[in-house]
């Protein structure tokens, strides 16, 4: 094997180390993925426990279980706010916006820069307006609305490539049944672009799961499960960020990092799944 | 009553897609209003160039975060880059058409990983490795740029991949016709084809290595002072943040909401530099 090499490259040993250079950097990038998921899985699995998942917090059994339930409230609220808000403005821009006017360009930039804004950012944001200015308080409301703004730009792009991708022909075919513009999009375009609006909103529960530093000033870290929208509670990402920031937990963090990753994995599989289906029926 | 609910229906569509521009009014808004007039309180110069952060002392310099803040970014773009474009040229040029399918959606899993958990695996992993090779708390510049440099690699190797994929097919056959090796076509010729969208994927690993900050904060040791070498501890803006504002109140939190300001101008200026980039490269 060697030997076929050096004669391959035997005047050429720019083109050899150029080749083993390559499978050196990729050999990197699969390793330390491989070496992250399976660390924190061999680790972490022998460290759950039953009592991680009772249904009230205390300090002897640092339930994660309050933590999943708000991480849930949470992913519920903020897609409740920011998915219609997504799917109309998509609708807007692609199906009633004439190309190229101002209002457009416009939405178009502040999208893109709503997608690169960082995420405490976001959070201190929230801080200022939801809990400070609106008087929230820390509360799984504040945070909902926070998410809902950083994921918007994302439902908003994703549902946007599902409309486009609906042929013309079927929009015209409804308009010459007699169907006014709403029906049409209501009744014909949307309901075809479910499979890529679906994967987008999964994209945004991955990201919503996974969030901290936007949550933290504005959700709060009540390790409960909260009686009203109003109150606080933290969700599973703030909650491990809790375990390591008060160093006595770390058997639970492991925990709580393997059902993040198990949540996460399971996210991106099923995006995966649902993105791969709709080019297949394409 | 069928026109009555069509142009409703239309000022509705209309108004939701002004949110995302409302959106980003009310950030600018509210960080300007509470930032900028505390950056004249302080002093631009005693605020943007003050060595001090002592915030119980009315000291409120955020250079040595600043400078974190460049360090690290400037580390992962060192470690995280050639990797990453390395890796997406092995995606698309030396690897079967099987192989990179399935290696595809593992990168895009690394994307997804919350930065909590990178984070704690920077501290039970990469912290103590540093720990034994240089002694010390094994927190600091270079931990901190090893772990964002893995974060970005999904980033930079999902655009440059793109651009790669880009490059007319007759480029690297044109370089290979003329007798440059399969290895010399991709690096001297495609590569350099492909070099807008590269660069476009570094600014945005720019951007996401300066915003990150979970975890960051686990693995850079948080002192405010500017590092003396690649193993001393580091504060980045956005630790700065997280990190005092749950204690934070009067000039103290205004100047922590100023320290937002700055991350978020230069934010800003990556966001800017990107669309140029991207724009370019349409022409």
């Amino acid at each position: 094997m060697i030997d076929k090499l050096m004669a391959r490259y035997r005047n050429d040993y720019l083109s050899l180390f150029l080749r083993l250079f390559t499978y050196l950097c990729a050999g990197i990038t699969i390793c330390v993925l491989v070496f992250l998921l399976a660390y924190i899985l061999i680790m972490g699995i022998p460290n759950i426990t039953l009592d991680q998942f009772a249904w009230t917090y205390t300090a002897e059994n640092v339930s994660m279980l309050p933590a999943i339930v708000n991480t849930v409230i949470m992913t519920f609220f903020a897609l409740l706010i920011a998915l219609p808000l997504g799917i109309f403005s998509a609708i807007y821009l692609v199906e009633y916006a004439k190309k190229g006017s101002k209002l457009v360009i416009l939405v178009r930039l502040t999208t893109e820069t709503l997608s690169g804004i960082p995420s405490i950012v976001y959070g201190l944001f929230g801080f200022l307006l939801f809990v400070l200015f609106f008087g929230w308080g820390y509360s799984i409301l504040a945070g909902a609305f926070t998410m809902a703004i950083m994921i918007l730009p994302l439902i908003m792009r994703t549902t946007e490539e599902a409309l486009k991708a609906v042929p013309d022909s079927f929009r015209e075919g409804s308009f010459g049944l007699g169907a006014g513009k709403v029906r049409t999009v209501f009744r014909v375009v949307l309901p075809l672009a479910v499979p890529g609006i679906a994967a987008g909103v999964i994209l945004g529960i991955g990201r919503i799961v996974g969030e901290t530093a936007a949550l933290i000033y504005t959700a709060g870290t009540v390790a409960g499960i909260p009686e009203g929208l109003l109150n606080s509670g933290r969700t599973l990402a703030i909650h491990m960020y809790a375990l390591l920031s008060e160093g006595l937990y770390i058997k639970q963090a492991y925990a709580t990092a393997v059902v993040l990753l198990a949540m996460v994995v399971g996210i991106n599989f099923l995006s995966g799944y649902i993105s791969k289906k709709l080019t297949k029926g394409m | 009553m069928m026109q009555l609910r069509e142009q409703i229906m239309k000022i509705v569509f209309l108004l939701s897609a002004c949110s995302s521009i409302l959106s980003v009014v009310l950030i600018c808004l509210f960080l300007f209003a509470n930032g900028i007039p505390t950056i004249f309180n302080i002093g631009i110069d005693d605020f943007l160039f003050g060595v001090n952060w002592k915030p119980l002392n009315d000291l409120f310099g955020i250079l040595p975060m600043i400078i974190g803040s460049i360090y690290v970014t400037a580390g992962a773009i060192i470690i995280g880059v050639p990797i990453g474009i390395v890796t997406a040229i092995y995606l698309v040029f030396f690897c079967s058409a099987r192989t990179s399918r399935m290696l595809k959606p593992v990168v895009d899993l690394l994307a997804g990983i919350p930065s909590i958990v990178y984070g704690f695996f920077g501290l039970v992993v990469i912290v103590p490795i540093l720990q034994q090779m240089f002694g010390g708390s094994g927190k600091g510049v270079l931990t901190a740029s090893i772990l964002l440099g893995i974060m970005i690699l999904p980033t930079i190797i999902g655009i440059s991949e793109a651009a790669l994929r880009a490059v007319p097919a007759s480029y690297y056959e044109g370089a290979l016709a003329l007798g440059a090796s399969h290895e010399r076509s991709v690096f001297f010729v495609v590569l350099p084809a492909a070099k807008s969208g590269v660069l476009a994927a570094i600014v945005l690993g720019v951007g996401r290595a300066i915003g990150e900050t979970m975890a960051v904060i686990m693995v850079a040791g948080n002192q405010a002072v500017i590092p003396d070498s690649f193993m001393s501890g580091v504060r980045t803006m956005t630790a700065n943040i997280v990190l005092e504002m749950g204690y934070a109140s009067g000039m103290h939190r205004e100047a922590l909401i100023a320290t937002s300001v700055v991350l978020f101008v230069f934010i800003l200026l990556i966001n800017l530099t990107f669309s140029v980039i991207k724009g370019k490269k349409k022409l």
